[in-house]
């Protein structure tokens, strides 16, 4: 099921952003093409390897020789770390939603089966 | 003392409001809640600090200092005793658990920071590996958006970019400055609650909004929502985030929701509108017209004071300091 949508304008830090979460989000090595696919095929070639090639000088990203191209994966450690710390943050707020605003705020039961049902029907139209 | 209690209750009176602003277009109903919120709450801070004042000036040693008579004061109907010392109170107890809150608050924020800040890299993402599912956005250093690498793999590539989109939005409209503004205005009067939560949904609404109208595709967005709070769901997330119930349903709904708005909206979205204005300035008016009284009392307290005194002979200097400069003039 492929949907079609517009993939909005963006500057050179969005990129990057949208390079780096496609590469943490598939979860293994990844070469600049299959990047290209994952965040936007519209986009050319010669950018996504100029951004992996940034992300790599900034120590984001590893790469690795697969063949006659490299094969990119973000670098954990410092990731890690953060994680770490950031969760121990986020377990001694439990107001937190009052000073950021969160992607998405917890659900009850009945709140889990409406939006399961909301998202089936959406599904099947 | 009728008039300083307006404003006081009238928050009361701001709670159908989050009802009303429900249907209406979210940034409008951001700006709508988010400023009624901080004028009622500037509001009920005035009329709390004006009964305080009011207690105040009958005490001996501050109506010495001010060179007034409580004795005048007593007689008018702003000062009466009890709720002056309930209201004393109650001023305190608010400025120290906001300052408590604010305080609190700031010290989180910026153990956010320096967390982000140690991961030293100049990328706008900061992704946590091994944590639970989240996504949220910090709006300080430039903005950058946290999210974990459990709920970059939820989602689909639309998906992601989607909640991208949906954070880069919160950031580029300043969504933390209302949220700010709102809790402070709630911590200042409890009875303001109600909107502080419907601002905070109202922002959420919002930042769909605004991706819906980048990224071209509703359903993508609703997709996008859902599956992130189902994957956040499964991992036990603090309790304390349940209260806000119901939230995301409610925005997926929206989402998909095809039809032209409900007939109503636009009426009430203006009676909520008209209401909030009539609300603020009506709260205002109450606050300044007691503040402004209090003065005038205070006045003329003082000013029968002097008069007692110079016929007691007490403050008498005046006129032979007066003979005094002419005579030096001379």
């Amino acid at each position: 099921m492929t949907r079609r949508f517009r993939r909005p304008r963006r500057q050179p830090g969005e990129l990057e952003t949208e390079v780096l979460a496609a590469l943490w989000g598939e979860g293994r090595p990844m070469t600049a093409t299959e990047v290209q696919e994952s965040v936007d095929t519209e986009l050319a070639y010669t950018t996504v390897v100029t951004i992996l090639t940034r992300l790599h000088d900034k120590g984001s990203l590893t790469r690795a020789k697969q063949g006659r191209s490299f094969a990119y994966a973000p670098v954990e450690d410092e990731a890690g770390l953060a994680a770490r710390r950031m969760r121990t943050l986020l377990d001694t707020q439990p107001n937190r939603a009052q000073v950021l605003a969160r992607f998405v705020s917890n659900l009850s039961a009945t709140d889990e089966r409406t939006l399961k049902s909301l998202l089936r029907d959406a599904g099947q139209e | 003392m009728d008039g300083v209690v307006i404003p006081l209750l009238l928050p009361l009176a701001a709670w159908p409001l989050t009802r009303l602003a429900a249907g209406a277009p979210p940034r409008l109903a951001v700006w709508l809640l988010t400023s009624a919120a901080v004028t009622l709450a500037s509001a009920s801070t005035a009329a709390l600090a004006v009964l305080t004042v009011a207690g105040l000036s009958l005490l001996p040693p501050v109506a010495q200092f001010g060179e007034w008579s409580p004795q005048d004061l007593r007689g008018m109907d702003i000062a009466s005793v009890p709720w002056e010392i309930v209201s004393g109170a109650v001023l305190g107890l608010v400025l120290v658990s906001t300052g408590i809150s604010v305080q609190r608050k700031h010290r989180w924020l910026r153990g956010v920071m320096r967390t982000i800040a140690s991961t030293a890299e100049s990328t706008e993402l900061v992704v946590l590996a091994d944590a639970p599912p989240v996504a949220f956005a910090v709006p300080f250093h430039g903005g950058r958006i946290v999210v974990s690498q459990a709920m970059l793999a939820a989602l689909t590539p639309g998906e992601r970019c989607a909640l991208l989109t949906h954070e880069r939005a919160h950031l580029r409209h300043r969504h933390h400055v209302f949220l700010i503004l709102v809790s402070l205005a709630a911590s200042l009067n409890l009875l303001l609650w109600p909107l502080r939560s419907a601002v905070a949904f109202q922002v959420e609404r919002w930042a769909d909004e605004v991706t819906c109208a980048r990224v071209g595709d509703r359903r993508l967005v609703a997709s996008a929502v859902g599956k992130a709070a189902l994957a956040a769901r499964t991992t036990g997330a603090p309790l304390a985030l349940a209260a806000t119930g119901g939230s995301v349903p409610r925005r997926v709904a929206a989402l998909l929701d095809t039809r032209p708005r409900r007939p109503g909206w636009r009426f009430a979205t203006v009676t909520g509108a008209m209401l909030a204005i009539a609300i603020t300035a009506w709260s205002a008016q109450a606050s300044v017209e007691a503040a402004a009284d209090l003065h005038t009392r205070i006045e003329a307290a003082s000013l029968s004071h002097h008069h007692a005194h110079r016929s007691d002979g007490v403050i008498g200097e005046r006129p032979d300091a007066q003979a005094a400069t002419r005579a030096h003039l001379q």
